[in-house]
C-alpha cells in the first residue's frame, strides 16, 4: 500500500490558525495580561494571511478534499481581514462583557479556521466539517456577553436553529451522494454530466439539492429561514456580530457558489427558484428594517436584505452575476464591519446595543464617529462612488444579462426602500438635538479607531480602484467553469 | 426472500413464550406474603428517601458534557487502529497530534476547575 | 438481503420523527434530542448508500464517523448553553425564553 501524498503547504494558513488557537488556550492559563492573547491572535491572523498570499500550491490538495484556487484565496483573504478587524475591535472592550478573553480569542480563531475550510472545501465531508467548526465556535461566541441575559438567549436560539439546519444540510448531502455515488464535487459534476438519466437514484438529486439549499438558507439568513438573525445579531457582543455578519456570509456563499457550479445544469427552474428566494429575502429584510429602533436589529434585517442582493448575482446564472456576487461580498465585509464598529464605539460600557434615540445629535458630541457612520450608511445605501454602489451595479447588471430584468428592477426598488432607514440614521445624527449625555459614550481607543479608519478607507478606495482585484475575481469565476 | 428470516421468527416466538410462561407460572403458583421490609425497592439496600425525580447538582452535567466529548472522539481512532501497522510511523505521528489537541482541551478544562466538585 | 429501500424508508421515517420532535417540543433538551435523531437518520442513509454503491470506497462510512463526532460536539455545546440559560432563568422552556421580539 502506498500512503497518500498530503500537501501540507496547501493548508498552511489553517495549520497556523489551529496551532495559534491551541497556543492561546494554553497561554490563557499562565498569562496575566490578557491583552497579550489578542496580540497573539492578531499575529496568527497576519501570519495566516501571509501564507494565503505567498504560498500558492498546485491544485487539488489533500486528495481533492480542498481546493487551492482563486475563489478560495479570495474568500480566505476576506475572512482573515474580517477576523483581524474583529480582534482589534474587541481589544479594549473584551473585559466589558466577559471574564474569559482568552477563550474569546481562541474561539474567534477557530471560527476563522472553520470558515476557511468551508470556503476552500471541494468535498461534502470537508464542507460539513468547516460548517460545523465555524458554527460551534459562533454558538459559544454569541453567548459570550455573560452580563447581558439576551446574549445567552441569542446563543440558545442560534444553536437550536443552526443544529436543526445542519440536519437538513446533511440529509441533502446524503441524497446527492446516493444519486451520484460520490461526495467529491468534481466527481459529482462528472457523474451528472456523463449519465445523468441512467444513475440509479437520479430522482434523489433534485431533492438533495433542495435540502442542501435549505441548509445554506439558514446559514445565510435567507427568507424564510431568517428568523434567528435579528435576535442573534442583537444579543451577541457587538464585535462578534460584526465578525459573523460578514465572515460567515463570505464562507457560506463561497461554498454555495462551488456547490452550484458542481450540480449546475443551467436549468431555468433552479435559477427562477433562486431569484424568487432573492426577491422575498431582500424585500422582507428591508421592510422589517424600516421599523427598528435598535441599530443592531436594524443592521440585522439589512444584512438579510444584502444576502438577497448577493443571491441576485447567483440567480443571474452567468459569469457577470457571479463576479458581482464576489465583489459584493468584499464590499459588504468592509462597509458592514465598519457600521458595527461605529456602533460599538458609541455603545455604553454596560450596554450591548445602541438605540436610534442614543445616536440622535451624535454629530455635536462625536463629529468623527458621526462622519464615519455616515460613510458606512451611504455605502450600504449604494451611493456612488463607494463600494456598495458598484456591488449593486454588478449584481443587477448580471441579472439583466441573464434575462431577468424584472429581478434587477425589484432590486433597485428595494435599494430605494433601504435608503430610507440608512439615511434616517444620518439625519438623526446631524439634525436631532442632543439627547445622550456626552459622558455616556466611552473614549474611543486607538484599536477601534484603527478598525474604523481601515474599513472607511477600504469602503472608499475599493470603489475607486478596482482594476487589479477585479481581474482576480474574473479569474476565480472563469476557473469555476460554469456550464 | 422472507424464508431466510424464518429462524429468527421461530427464535422470537420461543423466547417470548419462555418469558411469558416463566413469569406467568410463578405468579400463579408462588405464595405471596407481604411485609413492609419486603415491599421496599431494595430489600436489603439503602433506605429510600425522597422522590426519584430530584434535581441533580449542576456539576453532574459538566462532567457529563466533558465525558461525551472525550468518549466519542475515540471513534476517530478506530479507523487508524484497523490500519495502524500499515500506516506505520506516519499514522502514529498523526494520531499523536490528534491526541495532543485533545490533551490541550483536557488541560484547559482541568486548569479552569471543571473537575472540582464545588 | 434486506433491500436498500427499506433502509431509506427507515431513515426517512426517523428523520421525520426527529423534525417533528424538534418542532413540537418546548423543552430545549427535547429539541436537542430531536435534532440528534435527524443526524442519526442521515447516518443510516450514509452507511446504507455506502454498502449499496460499492464497499471498496470508504467515503460513506468515513462521513458517518465524522457526523457522529460532530454530533457529540454539538450535543456538548448545546447542553452547556442550556445549563447556562437554566442558571440564569430557572427554565429551559423555549416559549418562556423570549426577551427579544420584533
Amino acid at each position: 500500500m502506498t500512503l497518500p501524498t498530503l500537501n501540507f503547504l496547501a493548508i498552511l494558513p489553517l495549520l497556523i490558525l489551529v496551532a495559534a488557537t491551541l497556543l492561546v488556550l494554553l497561554a490563557d492559563l499562565v498569562v496575566r495580561n490578557k491583552r497579550v492573547l489578542t496580540f497573539l491572535g492578531l499575529l496568527a491572523v497576519a501570519a495566516s494571511l501571509a501564507a494565503v498570499l505567498l504560498v500558492r500550491p498546485a491544485a487539488p490538495t489533500f486528495q481533492g478534499m480542498t481546493l487551492a484556487d482563486e475563489l478560495g484565496l479570495f474568500a480566505s483573504v476576506a475572512i482573515l481581514v474580517a477576523t483581524g478587524l474583529a480582534l482589534l475591535l474587541a481589544l479594549e472592550r473584551t473585559s466589558d462583557f466577559t471574564r474569559r478573553p482568552g477563550a474569546y480569542v481562541a474561539l474567534l480563531l477557530l471560527a476563522t479556521a472553520g470558515m476557511i475550510v468551508m470556503a476552500k472545501a471541494s468535498d461534502f465531508i470537508t464542507i460539513f466539517l468547516g460548517l460545523e467548526i465555524l458554527s460551534l465556535s459562533l454558538y459559544i461566541l454569541v453567548g459570550f456577553a455573560q452580563r447581558d441575559a439576551r446574549s445567552n438567549e441569542a446563543a440558545l436560539k442560534y444553536f437550536l436553529l443552526g443544529a436543526f439546519a445542519s440536519g437538513f444540510f446533511l440529509y441533502g448531502m446524503a441524497l446527492i451522494y446516493a444519486a451520484t455515488g460520490s461526495t467529491n464535487l468534481a466527481e459529482i459534476s462528472k457523474g451528472i454530466a456523463s449519465h445523468s438519466a441512467s444513475l440509479p437514484f437520479a430522482p434523489l438529486l433534485p431533492i438533495g439539492v433542495g435540502l442542501l439549499l435549505v441548509g445554506y438558507g439558514f446559514k445565510l439568513a435567507l427568507v424564510p429561514f431568517h428568523m434567528w438573525t435579528p435576535d442573534v445579531y442583537q444579543g451577541a457582543p457587538t464585535s462578534v456580530t460584526a465578525f459573523m455578519s460578514v465572515a460567515t456570509k463570505t464562507a457560506a456563499f463561497a461554498s454555495l457558489i462551488r456547490v452550484l457550479a458542481a450540480v449546475w445544469s443551467g436549468d431555468r427552474p433552479w435559477l427562477l427558484a433562486l431569484a424568487g428566494l432573492a426577491v422575498v429575502t431582500m424585500t422582507l429584510g428591508n421592510l422589517a428594517a424600516l421599523r427598528q429602533t435598535s441599530l443592531k436589529r436594524m443592521l440585522a434585517y439589512s444584512s438579510i436584505a444584502h444576502a438577497g442582493y448577493v443571491l441576485t448575482g447567483l440567480a443571474a446564472g452567468n459569469d457577470r452575476g457571479f463576479e458581482g456576487a464576489l465583489y459584493y461580498l468584499i464590499a459588504y465585509t468592509f462597509m458592514n464591519l465598519g457600521a458595527f464598529a461605529t456602533i460599538q464605539a458609541v455603545q455604553r460600557r454596560d450596554q450591548n446595543d445602541v438605540t436610534t434615540e442614543q445616536i440622535t445629535g451624535l454629530s455635536t458630541q462625536r463629529p468623527g464617529l458621526a462622519l464615519l457612520m455616515t460613510v458606512f450608511m451611504f455605502a450600504l445605501t449604494g451611493m456612488p462612488p463607494l463600494v456598495g454602489f458598484f456591488g449593486k451595479l454588478y449584481v443587477f447588471s448580471g441579472a439583466v444579462q441573464g434575462g431577468m430584468t424584472w429581478l434587477a428592477i425589484v432590486g433597485v426598488i428595494n435599494s430605494a426602500i433601504a435608503a430610507y432607514y440608512y439615511l434616517r440614521v444620518t439625519v438623526l445624527m446631524y439634525m436631532g438635538g442632543a439627547t445622550a449625555a456626552a459622558g455616556d459614550i466611552p473614549r474611543t481607543g486607538w484599536a477601534v479607531w484603527t478598525t474604523l479608519v481601515i474599513t472607511a478607507v477600504a469602503t472608499l478606495a475599493l470603489g475607486l480602484w478596482q482594476q487589479p482585484w477585479m481581474e482576480s475575481i474574473r479569474e476565480a469565476v472563469t476557473l469555476l467553469a460554469l456550464r | 426472500m422472507p424464508e431466510g428470516y424464518l429462524p429468527i421468527l421461530v427464535m422470537v416466538i420461543i423466547a417470548s413464550a419462555f418469558a411469558v410462561i416463566a413469569l406467568g407460572v410463578s405468579a400463579l403458583l408462588g405464595p405471596r406474603r407481604h411485609n413492609p421490609a419486603k415491599d421496599e425497592p431494595y430489600e436489603s439496600g439503602i433506605l429510600p428517601f425522597g422522590d426519584a425525580r430530584r434535581r441533580f447538582p449542576i456539576q453532574f452535567y459538566v462532567v457529563a458534557v466533558l465525558f461525551i466529548l472525550f468518549d466519542v472522539e475515540i471513534i476517530l481512532m478506530y479507523p487508524w487502529a484497523m490500519m495502524a501497522r500499515r500506516l506505520g510511523l506516519f499514522g502514529l505521528i498523526q494520531m499523536g497530534i490528534f491526541v495532543a489537541i485533545l490533551l490541550v482541551g483536557f488541560v484547559y478544562a482541568w486548569k479552569n476547575d471543571a473537575f472540582k466538585w464545588q | 438481503m434486506v433491500p436498500l429501500s427499506w433502509y431509506l424508508i427507515l431513515a426517512a421515517a426517523l428523520f421525520c420523527i426527529g423534525v417533528f420532535g424538534a418542532l413540537a417540543r418546548r423543552n430545549a433538551v427535547g429539541i436537542l434530542m430531536g435534532i440528534e435523531l435527524m443526524l442519526n437518520a442521515v447516518n443510516i442513509n450514509l452507511v446504507a448508500f455506502w454498502r449499496h454503491i460499492g464497499p471498496d470506497q470508504m467515503t460513506g462510512q468515513l462521513f458517518a464517523i465524522f457526523v457522529i463526532t460532530v454530533a457529540a460536539a454539538e450535543a456538548a455545546v448545546g447542553l452547556a448553553l442550556i445549563i447556562a440559560i437554566y442558571r440564569q432563568r430557572n427554565t429551559v422552556n423555549v416559549e418562556e425564553i423570549d426577551m427579544m421580539k420584533g
